[in-house]
């Protein structure tokens, strides 16, 4: 058991480590490069006016300037926290709610309808409402944000917890487990996996919804910095708003994924 | 007459009184159990042998408290069966071995519950000696996703023994293995029992596994079910590998299989003749 066969494999990396190394840079920078060569295609192409697409080099020394000269870092900030607490608070509702849905099924029959209702509202219809109760502060934004992160994460919470086999509850009783232990030792750790992939719903629904959010009389983020250029004209100030939205959740979403390995280690998984 | 020898010699722990259960489903109800009584002495080794779907899990399931039968009652000691306890210890026909534990934890789950609780040192030796018991050791810190069939099902027999307990209801614990391990498992089973004997029902569809390893053997038939014939295994314990190549055993197993086959051939007719009707 366990002993490995001691005939040589061909090994699997015909290039060597140098060759592997650039397998992995250019596996990492090929889809950018395609996106790039797409913008660049479209821009020659002649389908649009050529002043109506911006170059990735203008939007690049866009970026630059507004780093370095403007408030960006600030915006960024802004827009980070802002959908950190809308995630935060709409995750740590959605976990709790959607455990009670996926364990009860006669409360889930009840709530679907509801739930299915509100989850359909489009964020930017609440705007009006939210303003006349909440005003125009930073918590009528952060509220959006919680609405549109509570919907989409409970649904995959309870999707997960109705899915939970009972066979483990069953071991677990067979081995003398009350309910407060079969609670405690086998449900929460079955839980754990769905409630980080609600998480991470909950993070890209609420970074595609902070435009939305920050139509409520913003300032600064990167919703008002593409509203502000929308008002002026300036695409490529437009464009380069919406590539460090991309960008930002892009990273908050890798670096979420790898603290779900690390916690998950147990899991199954095919990558 | 032959139950009433076995009776005398133990003292019965599982009673089955008169035991129907149906089951309510959209396409109407299935009688799984029509009027079966049978009892389990102490520190017997009983095999539930019948055809598929003829209703042994849910026989298993009684006694591990997790349905009731609709009329009739399963007793244990004299009392009706409420619900499961750590005295019953189950194993699954799918293992439900605990994926987010390793494999030491795994054991040790029961080890930690307030039921069976013991002082860490006495859980750290059990742990101990059932990693090398099972073979187990090179794989005590991993998870279960990188064990084998076999290593797994070794695992859950580990977790149920760890915490001791008086019966074992095993559900084909080695359906899912292959010809090798099986036997293994098999010789494994029979030496952990050597240790600390245990009172077991076991499922199989293997009639040779059922005649290794049990003092008796209940044929079930085809749906309706009901007991259709009890065989006392005459040969004693402890149990060798040679046993299964003796003349006896040979004989026996011939007579058990061809009686086996009328039952899974019984309901096959039964199958044909439902799907004819249905197509008239
Ligand atoms: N919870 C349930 N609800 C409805 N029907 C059920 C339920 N459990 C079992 N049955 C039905 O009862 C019958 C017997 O099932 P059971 O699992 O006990 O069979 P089995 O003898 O263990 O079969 P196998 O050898 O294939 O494991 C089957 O027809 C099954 O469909
Ligand atoms: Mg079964």
């Amino acid at each position: 058991m366990g002993a490995e066969s001691s005939t040589p494999r061909p090994s699997r990396r015909p290039f060597g480590r140098a060759g592997a190394t650039a397998l992995r840079i250019a596996h990492f920078l090929g889809p950018w490069a395609l996106i790039l060569a797409l913008w660049y295609g479209v821009r020659y192409s002649g389908f649009f006016e050529a002043s109506l697409i911006p170059t990735p080099v203008q939007v690049a020394s866009r970026l630059w300037e507004m780093l370095i000269g403007g408030d960006l870092a600030w915006d960024m900030y802004m827009s980070t926290q802002r959908v950190f607490l809308g995630v935060i608070l709409g995750t740590a509702c959605a976990v709790p709610v959607g455990f009670l849905l996926g364990w009860y099924k006669g409360l889930r029959s009840f709530m679907d309808p509801l739930i299915n209702f509100f989850r359909a509202l489009p964020p930017i219809a609440l705007i009006p409402l939210v303003i006349v109760y909440f005003g125009i502060g930073e918590s009528a934004k952060v509220i959006i944000l919680f609405y549109a992160a509570f919907f989409a994460s409970v649904i995959v919470m309870y999707e997960g917890i109705s899915q939970i086999s009972p066979l483990y509850i069953r071991v677990a009783q067979t081995l003398g487990a009350s309910d407060s232990e079969i609670f405690r030792k086998v449900i929460i750790p079955l839980a754990v996996p769905h409630a980080l992939t609600a998480l991470r719903v909950a993070l890209g629904v609420a970074w595609a919804t902070l435009v939305a959010a920050e139509l409520v009389a913003a300032q600064q983020g990167l919703g008002a910095v593409i509203q502000d250029a929308s008002a002026y004209f300036q695409l490529d100030t437009i464009y380069m708003g919406i590539i460090c939205i991309g960008f930002i959740a892009l990273a908050m979403d890798v670096a979420l994924r790898r603290l779900t390995r690390r916690a998950l280690v147990w899991q199954e998984r095919n990558d | 007459m032959i139950e009433g020898a076995a009776m005398s010699q133990h003292n019965e722990r599982i009673r089955f009184e008169n035991v129907s259960k149906v089951f309510d489903t959209d396409n109407g109800s299935i009688q799984v159990a029509e009027d079966v009584s049978f009892g389990v002495g102490d520190g017997e080794f009983v095999s539930l042998v019948g055809p598929s779907g003829c209703g042994k899990t849910t026989m298993l399931n009684m006694v591990a408290g997790f349905m009731q039968p609709t009329t009739g009652s399963v007793l244990l000691d004299g009392n009706p069966i409420q619900g499961p306890g750590s005295e019953r210890g189950m194993m699954f026909q799918d293992y439900g071995v605990f994926p987010w534990l390793s494999v030491e934890d795994n054991i040790a789950f029961g080890l930690r519950l307030r039921a069976n609780r013991v002082s860490e040192a006495r859980r750290k030796e059990i742990v101990d000696h059932f990693v090398e018991l099972m073979g187990l050791t090179e794989f005590r810190r991993a998870y279960p996703k990188t064990l084998s069939g076999g290593m797994r099902q070794r695992l859950a027999l580990a977790r149920s023994y760890a915490v001791n307990p008086e019966f074992l209801l095993m559900d084909e614990p080695f359906g899912a293995l292959d010809a090798q391990t099986r036997t293994a498992m098999q010789d494994l089973l029979l030496n952990v029992m050597g240790e600390v004997r245990k009172t077991v029902m076991l499922i199989t569809h293997s009639v040779e596994e059922a005649l290794y390893l049990s003092s008796r053997i209940l044929v079930i038939s085809a749906r309706p079910s009901r007991i259709r014939r009890i065989i006392e295994v005459p040969f004693g314990f402890p149990r060798t590998a040679e046993l299964r190549d003796s003349a006896a055993f040979a004989d026996l197993r011939s007579e058990v299989r061809e009686l086996v086959m009328q039952e899974y051939a019984a309901q096959e007719s039964q199958a044909r003749q439902k799907q004819t009707t249905g197509q008239a």
